[in-house]
C-alpha cells in the first residue's frame, strides 16, 4: 500500500500535462472537473498510503520511494525520491483534501472566465509541486518543489495580467521569495560540503548526522534554511510580497496564500528539526522572528479596507505563531496550528471570496455590512471561522493556539505576552471584518447610488470589473462555492479533536518525527489552565471591543485605523523607495556609466588612439581597421620576441 | 561504426554544403535553401549517431583519425571527441538546422545559407579538433562568416558591431597563436621532436618550465577570454547580438561562445594544468564578477536583444566558475551548462527574433500586453524564461546548480556571491517579461500575430530538450563525468591542487 505513494504528485501531474495539451478542448467546466478529480484522486491515494503507514510498527513509520536518479556527479547523488513518514503523509493529507475542496469551489468561482482551462492548469501544477515539496526525500527535490510553487505563485497572483497591480505582484512575489531562496541554496551547498549528502532519512542522511556538525555550521546552515523559510512563509522581513499577492484569485488566495504554499517554511524547519536541535540558539532566533511577525502582521491587519488584505495580514500573523512554536519547540503545536490554519484560514478566504462574488468584485469593507441575510451561507460559515481564528473555544484555533502559548509560557513569558497581545488582536480585527461585513448597515446601497451618480470614472483602480456596471443587489453564491464552504466550516469548528488527548492525537502519531526532541511541558495542569483563560478572556475582550466600535459606534471608527497602521508602518514603501531609489541609481551607473563610457569607452578609445597616432605619424593614412590591425600584428610579433628571447630560443 | 570517418564527416559535410549551394545560380533560393536545410539535417543525424556510438565509460578521445596533414613541421588532421566536447557536438548539430529552418533572411538568401554552413563547418571543426594547428584554423575559420552575417544581414549598426566583433576576436587569436608556436617549438626544444598534436604535448608536462607555461597560458587566455566573454572584454557582445540577424543570435549564443569556455578546458587546462591552478584564483573572480555584472547591466536595458545578450554574459560567468573550481561537479555542471546556455539562450533569442519581426522594435518600452494578443508565443517564452532563470526541473537549474554545490567547497565565498546571481536573473528576466507580455495591448501591440504552427514546430524540439535535461540528466553527467574526472586528475598531477573528498560521515575540513 506504501508503493501508492508516487500515485500522490503523479495524478495533479497528470491533470497538468492532459490540460497543457487538451485543456481548450475540455473547456469550462471540463477542465475544472478534470483537475478537482485528479487533486481528489490524490488525496484518496494519500489515505491509502496514510492506512500503510499506519499497518507498520510504530518507530518504523518511515519509507522511501526512489523514483530514478536525478543529479549523480562525483560525490554528489540526488535521487528523485519520496519520503513516506508521519510528518509528510499529514502534510499531504491536509494539503490534498484542502486542495480539493478549493479546486471545486474554483469551478464556481471561476465560472466564465476566458483562461478557464489555464487557471486550473497552474492550480494541477501547483498541487504537483506542493506534493512533492512536501514528499521529496531529500533537500533537492523538495527544493523543486518549493520553486515550482513559487513559479505558480507567480502565475496566479498574476493571472489577471491585463492589470498591471496583479503584474507587478506576482514579479514582486516571486523575486523576493528568491531572496530567501539563496539562503536555502548556501544552506545545501553547506549541508553538501559538510556531510557529503542532501537525503533527509537514512543512515547516511542529513537528519541522522547532524551531531557529527561543528556548532557554527549546524547554526550557519539552520539560519541559512530558516531565510528560505521566512521568504516563503512571509516573515519578517521578507513578508512583503504577501498582502500584494492578493491581487490573484480568490481561490488562489485561499489555497496557496493561505492553506498550503505559505506553510512550507514552517514545514521545513519541522522537517529539518534534528538540526534545530544541534543549532544552539537558531530557535531563539526563529521564535523571536515569528513572535515579532505575529505581532506585527496583527497590527497591520486592525487598519485595513480590503476585505482580502485584512486576511493577508492575518495569515502572516498566524505563519509567525507557528514559528513561534517551532522556536519553543513545540512542533506538534506548529503542525497542528497549521492544519487548524488551513481549515478556517481557506474558509474565511473562500468565505471572501464568495462575497466579492456576491458584491460583483466589491473588495472594500466600507461598501458592505448587513450582508448575512442575503448571503445566509456565506455569513454562517464565515463566522465559523472567524470563531476558530478568534480562539473561541471549542473551535479549532482555540487548541491549537492555546498549544503554542503554553509551550511559549514554559520558553519566555515575554513570548508568551507578545501571543497572547497578537491573540487579543486578532480577536478585534477579525471581529472588526465580521461585524463590516456582515452586520451593521448596508453600505452597499448607498455606494452603488453614489457611484451611478458619480460615473464610472471615480471607481477606486483596484476593482476594474466594477467599472463597467452599477452593482445590483448582492446574491448568495451557487452551490459549488457554498458546499466546500459549508465542509471548512465542520472541519474549522471540530478540527481542534485533531489532538485531543484520548481520541487519535497527532502528537502521538507524529511522534516518531521528533524522538526526544519535543518540548516537554514542565507547568503544570493548573497553570495551563489559568494560561487557557486568559487567551480566552483576552479574545472575549477583542471581540467586545471591536463590537462596541463597528457595532454599537461607541467611537468613530477612524479613530481606530491610523494611516500608520493601513500602511504597514510604511516597512514596504521604504522598500521600494530603496529599490527604486538607490539601488536602481546604482545599476544604472553600472550600465551607463562603467559599462557603457568606461569600459566600452576604453576600448574604442584605444581604437581611436591608434588611429589618431597613425594619422599623426603619417604610418598609414586610410584609417581605423589597418591602423589597428598593424597594431596587433606589431604587438603580436613584439610578443613573440618576448618569449623567444625569455626562453632563451634564440 | 569503428571504420567510418564520422568526425571528418562532420567536418567536410557542412563545408561541403557551404560550397554547393555558393556554386548553385542565385536565381533558385527554393533549391538553395532545400540544400543548405538537408546540409544541416545530416550533420545533425551524424552528431547523433557519434552520441549514440559514444562509449560512456571510457574517459579518453574516440572516434579518433589521424592523417598526416604538414609532416614537416609535425602538422596532423587530428579529430577526436570525448565526453566534454560530446554535446557541443550534438549541439552544434541539432542547433543549425533549427536556425536554418527557423528563421529566413529577409535578402540574399543564398550568400547567408552559404556562410552559415561555413560557419557550422567551423564549430564542429574547432570541437573535434585535436592538432593545435588545426584547431587554431578553425577557431579563425568561424571568424569570417560571422562577420560577414552580421555585416550582411544585421540591424542598424551592423557594421560597426561586426567590425568590433572581428577586432576583439583577432586581439584574442594573434595572443593565441604567438602561444600555440610557442607552445611546439618549446617542445621541439626539450624532446626533439615537433609536433602540434594536442595529447602528445599535454602528457608531457615538464617539458616546458613552469613560468614560461604560465605566460602561455595567458596568451591562450586572453583569446579565450575575448570569445567567452568574461568580463570586461565582454563589451564586444552586447553590440554583436543585438545588430546580427536572429540566426546569427543564436548561434553567436548557443554555439561560439563555448568556443571560448571549451577553449579553457581543453587547451587551458588541459595543456597548462599547473598554470590553470595558478590562475585560478583570478579567473574565478572574473566569472563571479560577470555573474553579477552582466545580471545588473541586463536589468538596465531597453532593447530587448541586448538584454538577453547581457543575460549571456551572466550565465557564461557560471561556466567560467565551474572550470576553475576543479571538482566534479563543477566542472561537469559547467560543460553541461554550455550545453544549456545553447539551449535557453539560443531559444531566446528566437523568440526575442520572432518579436521583432512582428512588432519592428524591440524596444521594451513599446511591447506591450502581448500575452492578449499572442497568448502562445507568452506561453513558450514563460517556459523559456523560467529556464534562464533556473527554475528547477528545467535545464539551467541543472548546471547552474551543479556548478554551484561542486565551486562552494573550493571557493566558498566566490559561490555565495555567484548565488546572488539567481535572484538578479529573475529581476531582470521577470521584469521585462512584465512590461513585454503583461498589460492590455496598445492599439499597435493588439493585433500581433500568434506563434505559427512552423515557429512551434522549431521551438518545440528546445521545449522538450529543456525539460528532459532538467528531470533527467543522468545519462548527459554520466557521459560528462568520466572526461572531467581524467581532466581534474591531470590538474591535480601537476599542481599542487587536489580536490576536496566529501565524506558522508564527518566534516571534510
Amino acid at each position: 500500500m506504501l508503493s501508492a505513494v508516487w500515485l500522490i504528485p503523479a495524478l495533479p501531474l497528470a491533470g497538468f500535462l492532459i490540460l497543457l495539451f487538451w485543456g481548450r478542448k475540455l473547456g469550462e467546466p471540463g477542465a475544472g472537473w478534470l483537475a478537482t478529480s485528479m487533486v481528489a484522486g490524490s488525496f484518496l491515494a494519500g489515505l491509502v498510503t496514510f492506512a500503510g503507514l499506519l499497518g507498520q510498527d510504530e518507530h518504523h513509520r518511515q519509507f522511501v520511494f526512489t523514483l530514478f536518479e536525478w543529479l549523480p556527479s562525483g560525490g554528489l547523488s540526488v535521487d528523485m525520491g519520496l519520503l513516506v513518514d508521519p510528518l509528510s503523509i499529514t502534510m499531504v493529507l491536509f494539503v490534498t483534501g484542502v486542495g480539493s475542496l478549493i479546486h471545486l469551489y474554483s469551478i464556481g468561482y471561476m465560472h466564465g472566465d476566458p483562461r478557464f482551462h489555464t487557471f486550473f492548469l497552474y492550480l494541477n501544477l501547483f498541487a504537483f509541486s506542493m506534493l512533492m515539496l512536501v514528499l521529496g526525500d531529500n533537500l533537492l527535490v523538495t527544493f523543486l518543489g518549493w520553486e515550482g510553487v513559487g513559479a505558480c505563485s507567480y502565475f496566479l497572483v498574476s493571472f489577471w495580467f491585463e492589470r498591471r497591480s496583479a503584474a507587478v505582484a506576482g514579479k514582486k512575489a516571486f523575486v523576493t521569495n528568491r531572496v530567501g531562496d539563496l539562503g536555502f541554496m548556501v544552506a545545501m551547498f553547506l549541508t553538501f560540503a559538510s556531510l557529503g549528502t542532501l537525503s533527509y532519512a537514512g543512515e547516511g542522511g542529513v537528519l541522522e548526522n547532524v551531531a557529527s556538525l561543528s556548532g557554527t555550521t549546524a547554526l550557519a546552515i539552520a539560519l541559512l534554511l530558516f531565510v528560505g523559510a521566512a521568504g516563503k512563509s512571509a516573515q519578517l522581513p521578507l513578508y512583503v510580497w504577501l498582502p500584494d499577492a492578493m491581487e490573484g484569485p480568490t481561490p488562489v488566495s485561499a489555497l496557496i496564500h493561505a492553506a498550503t504554499m505559505v506553510t512550507a517554511g514552517v514545514y521545513l524547519m519541522v522537517r529539518m528539526n534534528p538540526l534545530l536541535d544541534v543549532a544552539h540558539g537558531a530557535l531563539t532566533v526563529i521564535a523571536v522572528v515569528g513572535a515579532a511577525t505575529a505581532l506585527f502582521a496583527a497590527t497591520c491587519a486592525v487598519a485595513q479596507r480590503d476585505i482580502k488584505r485584512v486576511l493577508a495580514y492575518s495569515t502572516v500573523s498566524q505563519l509567525g505563531y507557528m514559528f513561534l512554536a517551532v522556536g519553543v519547540g513545540a512542533y506538534v503545536a506548529a503542525i497542528f496550528h497549521m492544519i487548524t490554519h488551513a481549515f478556517f484560514k481557506a474558509l474565511l478566504f473562500l468565505g471572501a471570496g464568495s462575497v466579492i462574488h456576491g458584491m460583483h468584485d466589491e473588495q472594500d469593507m466600507r461598501r458592505m455590512g448587513a450582508l448575512r441575510k442575503l448571503m445566509p451561507v456565506t455569513a454562517a460559515t464565515f463566522i465559523v471561522g472567524w470563531l476558530a481564528i478568534a480562539g473561541v473555544p471549542p473551535f479549532s484555533g482555540f487548541w491549537s493556539k492555546d498549544e503554542i502559548l503554553a509551550a511559549a509560557w514554559d520558553s519566555s513569558p515575554v513570548l508568551w505576552a507578545v501571543g497572547v497581545v497578537t491573540a487579543l488582536l486578532t480577536a478585534y480585527y477579525m471581529s472588526r471584518q465580521v461585524f463590516l461585513v456582515f452586520y451593521g448597515e448596508a453600505r452597499w446601497s448607498e455606494a452603488a447610488r453614489g457611484r451611478s451618480a458619480e460615473g464610472a470614472l471615480t471607481t477606486p483602480d483596484h476593482e476594474p470589473a466594477a467599472a463597467g456596471h452599477a452593482p445590483s443587489t448582492p446574491h448568495e453564491s451557487p452551490g459549488l462555492m457554498t458546499g466546500p464552504l459549508v465542509v471548512l466550516a465542520v472541519l474549522a469548528a471540530v478540527g481542534g479533536v485533531l489532538n485531543l488527548p484520548g481520541v487519535f492525537t497527532l502528537e502521538h502519531f507524529l511522534e516518531p518525527v521528533f524522538e526526544d526532541r519535543l518540548h516537554e511541558l514542565s507547568i503544570g495542569t493548573g497553570i495551563q489552565l489559568t494560561l487557557a483563560a486568559v487567551t480566552a478572556v483576552g479574545a472575549a475582550m477583542g471581540i467586545l471591543v471591536a463590537r462596541a466600535i463597528y457595532l454599537r459606534g461607541a467611537a468613530p471608527a477612524e479613530r481606530f485605523e491610523p494611516e500608520l497602521l493601513r500602511r504597514a508602518w510604511r516597512y514596504d514603501e521604504a522598500l521600494a523607495g530603496f529599490f527604486g531609489g538607490p539601488a536602481r541609481a546604482f545599476a544604472n551607473f553600472t550600465s551607463r556609466v562603467l559599462d557603457g563610457r568606461a569600459i566600452d569607452g576604453a576600448v574604442n578609445g584605444v581604437a581611436g588612439l591608434v588611429r589618431a597616432s597613425g594619422s599623426r605619424l603619417r604610418v598609414v593614412q586610410t584609417g581605423y581597421v589597418r591602423n589597428y590591425a598593424l597594431g596587433l600584428a606589431a604587438g603580436a610579433v613584439a610578443l613573440l620576441g618576448f618569449f623567444l628571447l625569455r626562453t632563451g630560443l634564440v | 561504426m569503428e571504420d567510418l570517418p564520422l568526425l571528418s564527416a562532420l567536418v567536410v559535410a557542412p563545408a561541403a554544403g557551404a560550397g554547393t549551394v555558393a556554386l548553385m545560380p542565385r536565381d533558385r533560393p527554393n533549391a538553395t535553401r532545400t540544400v543548405a536545410v538537408l546540409t544541416t539535417l545530416v550533420v545533425a543525424v551524424l552528431s547523433v549517431l557519434v552520441l549514440v556510438a559514444f562509449d560512456t565509460t571510457d574517459a579518453g578521445f574516440q572516434f579518433t583519425e589521424r592523417y598526416p596533414w604538414i609532416d614537416d613541421f609535425g602538422i596532423a588532421w587530428y579529430l577526436g571527441v570525448d565526453g566534454i566536447s560530446l554535446f557541443l557536438v550534438v549541439l552544434t548539430g541539432l542547433l543549425f538546422p533549427i536556425a536554418v529552418i527557423g528563421v529566413r533572411p529577409h535578402h540574399d538568401p543564398k550568400a547567408y545559407l552559404a556562410w552559415l554552413l561555413l560557419l557550422e563547418a567551423g564549430c564542429l571543426g574547432v570541437f573535434v579538433a585535436l592538432d593545435l594547428f588545426v584547431f587554431f584554423v578553425m577557431f579563425e575559420i568561424v571568424l569570417v562568416p560571422m562577420y560577414f552575417l552580421i555585416g550582411g544581414w544585421g540591424y542598424g549598426e551592423r557594421v560597426y558591431a561586426a567590425l568590433k566583433f572581428f577586432l576583439f576576436t583577432m586581439l584574442g587569436s594573434a595572443f593565441m597563436l604567438v602561444g600555440i608556436l610557442a607552445v611546439a617549438f618549446l617542445h621541439e626544444r626539450a624532446t626533439g621532436v615537433l609536433t602540434f598534436d594536442l595529447v602528445v604535448l599535454a602528457e608531457a608536462q615538464g617539458a616546458i618550465a613552469a613560468t614560461t607555461a604560465r605566460w602561455l597560458f595567458l596568451a591562450f587566455a586572453i583569446a579565450f577570454a575575448v570569445k567567452v566573454p568574461v568580463f570586461p572584454l565582454h563589451t564586444w557582445l552586447p553590440d554583436a547580438h543585438t545588430q546580427a540577424p536572429t540566426a546569427g543570435s543564436v548561434i553567436l549564443a548557443g554555439v561560439m561562445l563555448k568556443l571560448g569556455t571549451y577553449g579553457f578546458l581543453r587547451f587551458g587546462l588541459y595543456l597548462f594544468p599547473e598554470a590553470a591552478a595558478y590562475f585560478a584564483p583570478a579567473l574565478v573572480t572574473l566569472g563571479v564578477v560577470g555573474i553579477i555584472y552582466g545580471a545588473v547591466v541586463a536589468a538596465m536595458q531597453r532593447d530587448l536583444k541586448r538584454l538577453v545578450a547581457y543575460s549571456s554574459v551572466a550565465h557564461l560567468g557560471f561556466i567560467v566558475l565551474g572550470t576553475f573550481a576543479f571538482t566534479t561537479p563543477a566542472l561537469s555542471g559547467g560543460v553541461m551548462q554550455m550545453v544549456n546556455h545553447g539551449i535557453s539562450t539560443g531559444a531566446l533569442f528566437l523568440l526575442v527574433g520572432m518579436i521583432s519581426d512582428r512588432r519592428h522594435t524591440r524596444e521594451i518600452s513599446k511591447l506591450n500586453g502581448l500575452q492578449k494578443a499572442a497568448p502562445l508565443l507568452a506561453g513558450v517564452f514563460t517556459v523559456v524564461m523560467l529556464s534562464s532563470i533556473g527554475l528547477p526541473g528545467l535545464n539551467n537549474f541543472v548546471g547552474e546548480f551543479l556548478v554551484l554545490i561542486g565551486s562552494f567547497p573550493t571557493r566558498r565565498w566566490w559561490t555565495v556571491v555567484a548565488t546572488v546571481g539567481v535572484i538578479l536573473a529573475a529581476v531582470y528576466l521577470l521584469w521585462a517579461y512584465q512590461r513585454v507580455f503583461h498589460g492590455v495591448p496598445d492599439d499597435e501591440n493588439a493585433s500581433t500575430p500568434d506563434m505559427t504552427r512552423r515557429e512551434l514546430a522549431v521551438m518545440a524540439p528546445l521545449l522538450a530538450a529543456m525539460v528532459f535535461l532538467g528531470v533527467y540528466p543522468k545519462p548527459v553527467l554520466d557521459r560528462i563525468e568520466p572526461a572531467v574526472d581524467r581532466l581534474i586528475a591531470h590538474v591535480e598531477d601537476s599542481s599542487g591542487f587536489s580536490q576536496p573528498q566529501i565524506v558522508a560521515e564527518g566534516r571534510s575540513e
